[in-house]
């Protein structure tokens, strides 16, 4: 067991370096996402029953894709139609799709708790309804949803992992190919877990504390009504 | 029609393929849910301090890291200390005790929505403590977690695709295969998006009916 120990030690530089792969992977995904999210937001807000009912089942058939599936569509499937996607970047794609689409909910779950008379009164002195959504709606739903989307950010964290199959070499492929080379599964796995984990129990933790301490100060939602 | 005809050439095997990632979420969902509501059990009466520590520690394990890592870990580390599992043992192990760590976090967010006062009202009419966990707190909570718990169903069913990676032949298995073989990556992968949000529908439809089934009007508000 300790000689099995011994001949992974040279190899864990791989898997740290691989670890920025990793994080950047999912920043990457977690912004587009946030951007679709946010998007999506605003068109279902400020359009009318019939487009947002598009913009829901739009969002319903998104996510019900698989990750693994969504990835194999972009890197695989579009050279079909005409551009080839670099893993990297495919892999971004995939996970912003999908991370857009769970965020929009996030935000429109919490949209509620902004009462409505502040999007009256944002019009009533002369605000577009962009401006009102920028500067007056969506601040206060951002607010609130922090916690979840921080818990957001850590489920892309763990779903880097599915990249895996189609060869971004994040942590976990690294870690695969680690366990090939010294030819034992055990270590570089327990490895990887113990980062993730880390990273991901630290996030949690924060989400959690964030969680409370928003949910207190939030006056609108005590003082007003949704 | 695109990609219709690779769905007619190939219906058969899709169709088996569908079949095992039905029954690898099945078997995981209700092993799964075995062991939460244990853990549950654990977390929320227990009047001892060890297990409760030992239940929270491995929902923030396998809730902090990847399913991923998880099946790997099962199938390709345990012929180490000498267990041999097949793919489906394997797939269905991971996904379980992935999914008791989820299934436990709503069944306990269930059972917490549940008053306090029905509890002490129990208590009051002469119930001993389990009875009243018995018939008074579980009966409302296990309502109130249904829904969370058929969202798990549908998101175990997504994620059973990963279980390819294990050469489990389920759908993406399968569909992987038949994209290699004829060449049209684009149809066969949209042909499968589509297998998979038209079942997650149907599946996700068919929970919101169970719910329906149990709600009980004025229980929960």
């Amino acid at each position: 067991m300790a000689t099995m120990v011994q001949s992974f030690f040279p190899y864990i530089h791989i898997i740290l370096d691989a670890l920025w792969v990793t994080i950047a992977l999912s920043i990457a995904g977690f912004s587009l996402g946030f951007g679709i999210g946010a998007l999506l937001l605003f068109l279902r807000t400020f359009s009318n029953r019939v487009v947002a009912r598009a913009i829901d089942g739009f969002i319903d058939v998104i996510r019900g894709i698989p990750l693994l599936v969504m990835l194999f569509l972009i890197f695989y499937g579009f050279p079909a139609l005409g551009f080839q996607i670099p893993n990297m970047l495919a892999a971004a794609l995939g996970m912003g799709i999908l991370s857009g689409a769970y965020q929009s909910q996030i935000f429109r779950s919490l949209l509620h708790s902004v009462s409505s008379s502040q999007y009256e009164s944002s019009l009533a002195i002369g605000l577009s309804r962009w401006e009102s959504f920028r500067y007056v709606i969506f601040p206060q739903v951002l607010r609130l949803s922090i916690p979840a989307l921080i818990n957001e950010y850590t489920i892309l964290l763990k779903d880097t992992s599915v990249a895996y199959a189609i060869g971004v070499t994040e942590m976990f492929t690294q870690s695969v190919h680690v366990s090939q080379v010294i030819m034992s599964f055990t270590y570089p796995l327990l490895f990887v877990s113990a980062i993730y984990l880390t990273i991901c129990f630290s996030l949690s933790s924060l989400a959690n504390h964030l969680y409370r301490k928003l949910s207190y100060g939030y006056s609108i939602r005590e003082h007003i009504g949704g | 029609m695109l990609g219709l005809d690779i769905l007619i050439e190939n219906w058969q095997i899709l169709l088996k393929a569908l079949g095992y990632s039905l029954l690898v979420s099945l078997f995981s969902f209700i092993l799964g849910f075995a062991l939460a509501s244990l853990f549950t059990v654990v977390r929320l009466f227990s009047s001892f301090k060890v297990p409760k520590w030992a239940v929270r520690a491995y929902v923030e394990t396998f809730r902090g890291t990847p399913m991923m890592v998880q099946l790997f870990f099962i199938y390709y580390a345990s012929p180490a200390i000498g267990i041999n599992l097949s793919p489906f043992q394997a797939s269905v192990i991971a996904f379980a005790l992935n999914s008791a760590a989820y299934q436990s976090e709503y069944l306990r967010a269930g059972l917490m929505s549940v008053p306090k006062t029905q509890y002490e009202a129990a208590e009051s009419l002469g119930l001993s403590k389990w009875g009243a966990v018995f018939s008074v707190v579980l009966p409302v909570g296990l309502r109130a977690s249904l829904s969370s718990l058929g969202n798990e169903f549908v998101a175990l069913f997504k994620y059973s695709s990963i279980a390819s990676f294990v050469t489990l032949p389920e759908l993406f298995y399968v569909a992987r295969y038949i994209a290699a073989g004829s060449f049209r990556y684009l149809e066969m992968y949209t042909v499968l998006a589509i297998i998979y949000v038209v079942i997650g529908f149907a599946l996700s439809k068919t929970f919101r009916k169970v719910e329906r089934f149990f709600y009980v009007p004025g229980l929960m508000d």
